[in-house]
């Protein structure tokens, strides 16, 4: 599909129209997946592992069961064997088995009439543990004599002689790195860490099931992919995908760590137990302890420079962990480390290790910001060595189209040095820094997705529109699929109304991840449009009596075109859908597809930051995100994903991290010791967005949601370097660490 | 046929070239000949390795087009957020 190039001035993209989710939001009338309730309905809790590793020597429920208002009691014998691969580990996940694998692990749940019951319960329920030796550090896991999680895991791509705990390995890269080298006129080689950091939504996972006992089941939950939570929970519960209908709720954040299930298997569980609706509702200490934070990194990174600042080679070897469970996002990780740059010869080596942490879910970019940091820290070291100007190092080796990539396939049209341009150009640049202030940048890339979309457009008797489309709206998908339904059909944004719809409405929806909903959701509402039109205009030819050919669609209506079409008054959509019963029918169109062509997205950010000598805290006084969307159909949601990524990034850079103690446990599983950015951490982020047209996509658009958190990461490594002088190759770069890397 | 570049940690499963020769005009044919061809990569593709053509990843697309002469790279399994 290619952009139409010859269309470059629109109607509807490019505005900024109002949210249409906005008016309930805030008067309080959006229901979120707490907000569900049911006749009957009963609450669950989850008695979890207070060890990062032990055995489940015995369960024992009778007190739990003796106490009035409590209905069922659930353990992993309520779940049928026989899940393979993923499966397995999404059910271990949402319940042990033999063994709890990491602080807070499930291994029991109970169903309570009332909250305070069913946690009252859920403390009631005796569980005896052997405790094991565990192993939370990503390096130390893949060690000799490490406490081994699980013999087996290990995949068909790991070589005979590593560490159990060693599940995948990658490598790949194009030409010689050791010649590239020895090219070099400086080469320098460090290593970086980068801890655990959640996701940090701020709705914590909830959701409500019901499971009859004809064995079908519903399932209200918030949720980035409905299908995804149908598929995994059905796998779970032995029961066929198409028994279980789930709709989504509103979603107060996702940020991909609700792209999987860890609850809603285990409230299906209780219901078909007590044969009653149950609703489990997570705390903020259970999402830290046990969803998914993204992974924890050791990453050395290598790299050779020219004294005129051409990069002759680049190596990378990245070990990450995450968690109990295969996946970690090394994989990816590689794949963007040196994206950035065209390298004649370029070395990945990867390492998924596991170790008694929660099982890691995608976090914005996964990987990316990890290798972000490694990678472009390195960068700016070696500018700073060679006294180069960073930015015009990155100028000087950047990608761009026809560039054959570090992953190896070649580059289609992409915008990095147009990001570049745009940040040399900024003001922010060249503004004059204070008294201990100092000035970061650097670059970022995410590939983008497309995955399985079904999407249908109906339309009224007045001419207006509802398009039904399965990825839950978390970024302002609702807004941005609207627009482009408004400008395909020629209506106004207004008369068109989204609506997120239930897993049997329509085929089966990837989740919104990998900055895919306004890409291919989008995308297919286009087709379906064209569909709707194709079949307005029938029947606008029927009632002329003319060839369906010799009419097009314009502004919103029928006309005739051509010479022998003859002359005719418009038809608007509105005066065709109101004879449409009496004129074939109701009017639709549909299209599904798993399209391709999501064209890349890369970043390019600016940061000043301001370091106070006597305490070592940070403070970011400006910042400037430069980004390429392809084409901003909605610029404000468009500049909201590149402010909200570069917030999360700056808390990743700064204070976000999961400390584990000697003992295994998560030492700060609440926001007071776990500590996100808040507004007043944060200055105004200036935005600029840059418009290089995917030719994937009809209206050029790229995905936008996750390139915005990887370069924070090295930007705010590289400003503080230039504050202090002292270089911090491990994140966060709290002020305990900068105090002590400036008091020497 | 169709030449397809194969990510230096899987080139163990195909003796060790870099590039393999196989027939196909979509990305599914060409993955199936793949196995075909050296069955040590069957697990590799099961795990959801995809090809990437001319630039762009073909994820799950098994009937993309494919013609003799584009670039094909063999991916091991990469994870979207």
């Amino acid at each position: 599909m290619a952009f139409d190039q010859e269309k470059d001035q629109f109607r509807v993209l490019g505005t900024r129209p109002d949210r249409p989710d906005g008016l309930d939001k805030v008067t309080g009338k959006a229901r979120y997946g707490a907000d569900m309730s049911a006749s009957g309905m009963l609450h669950g809790a989850i008695v979890r592992s207070p060890h990062a590793h032990a055995r489940i020597v015995k369960i024992d429920a009778s007190k739990a069961l003796a106490m009035k208002g409590v209905k069922a009691v659930v353990t992993r014998a309520d779940f049928p064997d026989g899940q393979k691969g993923e499966d397995w580990n999404i059910m271990e996940n949402c319940m042990a088995g033999e063994r709890a694998l990491y602080d807070g692990h499930a291994v029991a749940a109970v169903a309570a009439t009332t909250p305070w019951l069913a946690r009252d319960a859920a403390k009631a329920v005796e569980v005896e543990y052997e405790i094991l030796p565990h192993v939370t550090d990503v390096d130390k896991a893949m060690q000799d004599g490490a406490p081994v999680i699980r013999e087996g895991a290990a995949n068909y791509s790991v070589p005979e002689g590593m560490h159990p705990n060693v599940v995948r390995f990658i490598e790949f890269g194009h030409g010689d790195v050791e010649k590239g080298f020895e090219e070099a006129d400086v080469v320098m080689e460090n290593s970086y860490t980068t801890e655990a950091t959640h996701q940090g939504y701020i709705e914590p996972h909830a959701c409500l099931a019901q499971m009859g006992s004809d064995g079908r089941g519903e399932l209200w939950c918030c949720t980035q992919g409905h299908w995804f939570v149908r598929r995994m929970s059905a796998a779970c519960l032995g029961i066929e995908v198409s028994k279980l209908r789930v709709t989504p709720s509103e979603i107060g954040g996702g940020f991909g760590g609700k792209t999987t299930v860890f609850i809603d298997p285990v409230a299906l569980a209780l219901s078909r137990k007590a044969d009653r609706p149950v609703k489990i509702v997570m705390s903020r200490e259970e999402v830290l302890r046990a969803t998914g934070p993204t992974a924890a990194a050791s990453m050395d990174v290598k790299i050779g420079m020219t004294k005129d600042g051409k990069m002759t080679a680049g190596k990378a070897v990245f070990r990450m962990t995450g968690g109990a469970f295969p996946m970690a996002p090394v994989d990816s990780a590689l794949a963007c480390a040196f994206a950035c740059y065209d390298l004649e010869n370029v070395q990945h080596e990867g390492y998924d290790v596991m170790s008694n942490r929660p099982k890691q879910a995608a976090y914005r970019a996964p990987g990316s910001p990890m290798a972000a940091f490694a990678v472009e820290s390195l960068v700016d070291e070696m500018c700073r060595e060679l006294k180069l100007d960073p930015l015009e190092v990155r100028l000087k080796n950047a990608a761009k189209e026809g560039t054959k990539s570090s992953a190896g396939p070649t580059y289609p049209r992409i915008g990095l040095v147009e990001t570049l341009e745009a940040a040399k150009a900024h003001p922010h640049f060249t503004a004059p820094l204070g008294p201990n202030q100092g000035r970061g940048i650097a670059s970022g890339y995410w590939m983008n997705w497309g995955g399985e979309t079904s999407v249908s457009l109906a339309l009224s008797e007045d001419g207006t529109v509802t398009v039904s489309v399965g990825t839950p709206d978390i970024g302002g998908s609702r807004a941005s699929v609207a627009m482009m339904a408004a400008e395909a059909l020629g209506v106004e944004y207004e008369d068109v109304r989204v609506n997120v719809v239930e897993t049997g409405a329509l085929g089966v929806n990837e989740p919104t991840h990998g900055s895919r909903a306004t890409f291919a959701t989008g995308l297919a509402t286009i087709e379906a449009a064209t569909q709707a039109k194709k079949t307005l205009c029938e029947r606008a030819a029927a009632k002329w009596g003319i060839d369906a050919e010799a009419v097009i669609w314009e502004d919103g209506c029928a006309k005739p075109s051509g010479p022998n079409a003859g002359e005719f008054p418009p038809l608007s959509i509105g005066e065709i859908c109101a004879k449409m019963g009496r004129t074939g029918g109701p009017i639709s169109g549909h299209f599904e597809a798993t399209p391709m062509g999501f064209g890349g997205s890369f970043g390019t950010h600016i940061v000043d930051v301001e370091v106070d000598p006597e305490t070592g805290h940070t403070s970011v006084v400006r910042y400037t995100v430069v980004q390429d969307a392809g084409k901003a159909i909605h610029p404000s949601y468009v500049e909201g994903q590149f402010q909200g990524g570069a917030a999360q990034g700056i808390g990743w850079a700064l204070n976000e991290e999961y400390i584990y103690g000697e003992d295994g446990r998560l030492q700060n599983p609440i926001f007071l010791d776990y500590r996100v950015p808040v507004a007043s951490d944060l200055p105004m982020i200036d935005t600029v967005i840059v418009e290089v047209p995917n030719p994937g996509h009809p209206y050029g658009v790229r995905g936008v949601g996750e390139t915005g958190i990887t370069p924070p990461l090295p930007a705010i490594a590289n400003a503080v370097a230039d504050a202090t002088g002292q270089r911090l190759r491990g994140l966060p770069v709290s002020p305990p660490k900068i105090l002590a890397a400036i008091k020497g | 046929m169709v030449d397809v570049t194969l990510w230096s940690s899987m080139r163990r499963f195909a003796d060790g070239q870099e590039t393999v020769s196989v027939a196909g005009n979509t990305v599914g044919e060409v993955l199936q000949n793949l196995v075909t061809s050296y069955p040590g990569l069957e697990p590799v593709i099961e795990d959801g390795a995809s090809l990437a053509v001319n630039g762009e990843y073909a994820g799950d697309s098994l009937q993309m087009e494919i013609k003799e002469g584009d670039e094909v790279f063999l991916l091991q399994r990469v994870r979207g957020g």
